[in-house]
């Protein structure tokens, strides 16, 4: 049996090799150069077995790999060395000094992050942290609410444009008035929030209908929507150029040079994300979330036990829709400029697929897939050309190989910790 | 109130697919307390009548109404699946629709999710009210499974249980959302003899002493003629027998319906 498999995976990798250098033999083995009027072709034979050894090597090992996968799908999830190492991590956690110290250390390098490190990877970090915080909040849309959304940046737009317009607005009444109008942030804050909240409540009207593709083509539609608009209405929002100077949080009337600014935004933004993962967190863990979970499970079922599906995908789209507000000023407040270039149709799919490679429903998953897409294009600067081959991959190899995620979720089950009482013991017989 | 007066009403209801008449003029009632079946040949429309009545289809024609207690009489028809489920009528699923990756005790949960207040805010400030109010929905929904006999898998994945506890969980789903009518589809489609004898006992415990009215679809003969009192037949949408157990079974149309002339 094993070896039938071996020898035609063998026979078919040996069909894709000849198949590819025949397909690659016009781009790569031959060379057409024109001198002199006359086009001479060059055949340069010697490429040919690099090519055919490669497609064989990668089909093959492709193959393999998905008869691996295949046969570890058979056994109960939980063997392996790397689902033992997690729950060796998750027991060792457990302990409470454990957990204590682990915490600690954590927080400590949370917060000298930005003294040890400088002002350039304090800045990339804050985008990471952005993109943590959308993360978190599709993961809301996404992985609590099962519905999907393409046009998640729309929301991250209402909330740097309110930022932006305040500033552009009030800004010079605060100015004038002598106040510093790094107020505004902090009134922008909610305020762009709620707003994104309401923008998600109004997209949710549509498409509480639709699911799957529909529901895809119609939140795409809704990004790309908001950003004509933002980018066509230039009297109000200043049109592609956007709007720019936009002013750094209020620090106690202190106007910091770059370096303290952008480590006070940093603080701001780690203490956004705690905020975040907190409500989160509170959210799955109640009636609501647990509304959200069985909707996800059965529509029909769920409606029948007299959950209004109506108010929780509305909820789960202003609840998503809020924090990428959030997000939203943040980005404002950190590059003091914003166009509507920033909140393209790749911004949503790149949070999307943050949540998906990290874990769809999963906190840490929605943090560390954030933090990975974000980071890693940022330290491999020389890889950037290749950049969306990479997604791709990833993206590939996680759906197969790994379709929860890298930090897979692990909810909260509800038990009865309680010994079953006597009347239990008795309607058991 | 009068004890005769039907808690369900259905009143001339036809529903159109297309060309189709699933169902054609049916008019039934049930009266508080009462255990009655739907029978009838595959396709003969029973679980389209558990939609239109359930909200899960919008009839074509025909009313349907409910009275609670002594209150008056309301039409439900039309109405979406989870306010008619708020108004006291619960149901289960032919083929089972159970929250499968949730457990047993989260699936009765989500049965309790109206009798429940707390919202976004409260879920997240988790005040104490929220807090006293989630230890009590986990007592009341251990009580109700106790009740279905289902606590020895409290903390079971449901889609793990066997396929008879599966059934009993659905009952168990659907009783937690505090219904006066409980509307079973098959609820023993599947079963073994000694599971169905169960869950006869079961019905009947339902109906005694939670005063549960029940209306059941059911293609096991022995428990429809053992714990009903009353018999809808229906064949091709239309109502051709209503009547006692031993009626239906001396019927001659009902005969035919189900052998053939």
């Amino acid at each position: 049996m094993e070896r039938n498999k071996l020898f035609r995976d063998l026979r078919t990798s040996l069909i894709i090799a000849a198949w590819f250098s025949f397909l690659l033999f016009p781009l790569l083995v031959m060379k057409v150069s024109v001198t002199g009027g006359a086009a001479l072709v060059r055949f340069r034979w010697e490429r040919l077995p690099g090519i055919a050894v490669a497609a064989f090597a990668l089909s093959f090992a492709w193959r393999r790999a998905l008869e691996w996968n295949e046969a570890r799908g058979d056994k109960p999830s939980g063997a392996g060395p790397i689902a033992a190492l997690t729950a060796r991590a998750r027991s060792a956690l457990a302990v409470k000094p454990i957990r204590l110290s682990v915490t600690l250390v954590l927080l400590a390098v949370v917060a000298v992050y930005p003294f040890a490190l400088g002002m350039y990877h304090t800045n990339i970090m804050i985008t990471a942290l952005i993109y943590v915080i959308l993360a978190l909040g599709l993961n809301i849309v996404v992985g609590l609410g099962g519905l999907l959304n393409l046009g998640y940046a729309a929301f991250f737009a209402v909330g740097a444009y309110t930022y932006g317009l305040l500033w552009k607005y009030a800004g010079p009444a605060f100015v004038a008035a002598g106040v510093d109008p790094g107020w505004l942030f902090w009134i922008a804050l909610p305020t762009a929030g709620v707003l994104a909240a309401v923008f998600g409540a109004l997209l949710s009207l549509p498409v509480l209908r639709l699911r799957g593709d529909y529901l895809a083509i119609i939140t795409l539609a809704f990004g790309e929507i908001v950003r004509m608009v933002l980018q066509n209405s230039g009297a109000v929002t200043g049109g592609a150029t956007g709007i720019s100077l936009i002013p750094r949080p209020w620090f106690f009337g202190l106007r910091l040079p770059p370096r303290q600014a952008a480590t006070y935004i940093y603080y701001i933004a780690v203490a956004l994300v705690a905020l975040t993962v907190f409500v989160v967190r509170r959210i799955e863990d109640s009636r609501v979330g647990r509304a959200l979970e069985a909707m996800r499970e059965d529509e029909i079922a769920c409606e029948a036990m007299g959950v209004d599906l109506v108010r929780n995908k509305l909820v789960t789209f202003s609840l998503g829709a809020f924090w990428a507000g959030i997000a939203g000023v943040l980005l404002a407040a950190q590059t003091t400029y914003i166009n509507p270039d920033s909140f393209t149709l790749w911004e949503s799919i790149t949070v999307l697929m943050a949540v998906v490679i990290g874990g769809t429903g999963s906190i840490p998953g929605a943090i560390g897939g954030a933090l990975l897409l974000k980071l890693l294009p940022e330290y491999f600067r020389p890889l950037a050309q290749y950049r969306m081959l990479i997604y791709g991959i990833a993206m590939i190899l996680v759906i197969i190989f790994k379709p929860d995620g890298l930090f897979p979720r692990n909810r909260k089950k509800y038990t009865f910790e309680g010994a079953p009482s006597v009347d239990g013991q008795e309607a058991r017989r | 109130m009068s004890a005769t007066d039907p808690i369900l009403e259905i009143d001339r209801l036809s529903m159109i697919f297309g060309g189709l008449r699933a169902i054609d003029d049916v008019s039934l009632h049930i009266r508080e307390g009462e255990i009655c079946a739907l029978i009838g040949p595959n396709g003969a429309g029973k679980t389209t009548i558990f939609n239109c009545i359930t909200g899960v289809y919008r009839p074509t024609e025909g009313r349907v109404t409910i009275r609670r207690g002594s209150g008056q009489r309301e039409a439900i028809q039309g109405l979406k699946p989870n306010v008619i489920n708020r108004k006291g009528l619960a149901r289960t699923f032919q083929n089972i629709r159970l929250f499968g990756n949730m457990t047993v005790l989260e699936n009765v949960m989500i049965g309790r999710h109206n009798a429940l207040k707390a919202g976004v805010l409260r879920a997240i400030t988790r005040d104490a009210a929220t807090r006293d109010e989630e230890e009590r929905l986990i007592d009341d929904c251990r009580r109700i499974l106790v009740k279905m006999r289902l606590d020895p898998f409290i903390n079971e994945t449901a889609r793990n249980l066997p396929y008879g506890a599966q059934r009993r969980l659905e009952i168990a789903r659907a009783l937690a959302t505090d219904p006066f009518l409980l509307l079973l589809d098959e609820p023993v489609a599947g079963m073994n003899p000694h599971e169905t004898k169960e869950l006869e006992e079961t019905i009947n415990l339902i109906r005694d002493e939670e005063k549960v009215t029940i209306l059941l679809i059911e293609h096991d003969m022995s428990l429809v003629m053992n714990v009903s009192e009353r018999i809808y037949v229906l064949d091709y949408g239309r109502l051709i027998a209503e009547g006692s157990p031993d009626e239906i079974k001396g019927n001659p149309e009902v005969i035919k319906a189900y052998l053939g002339e």
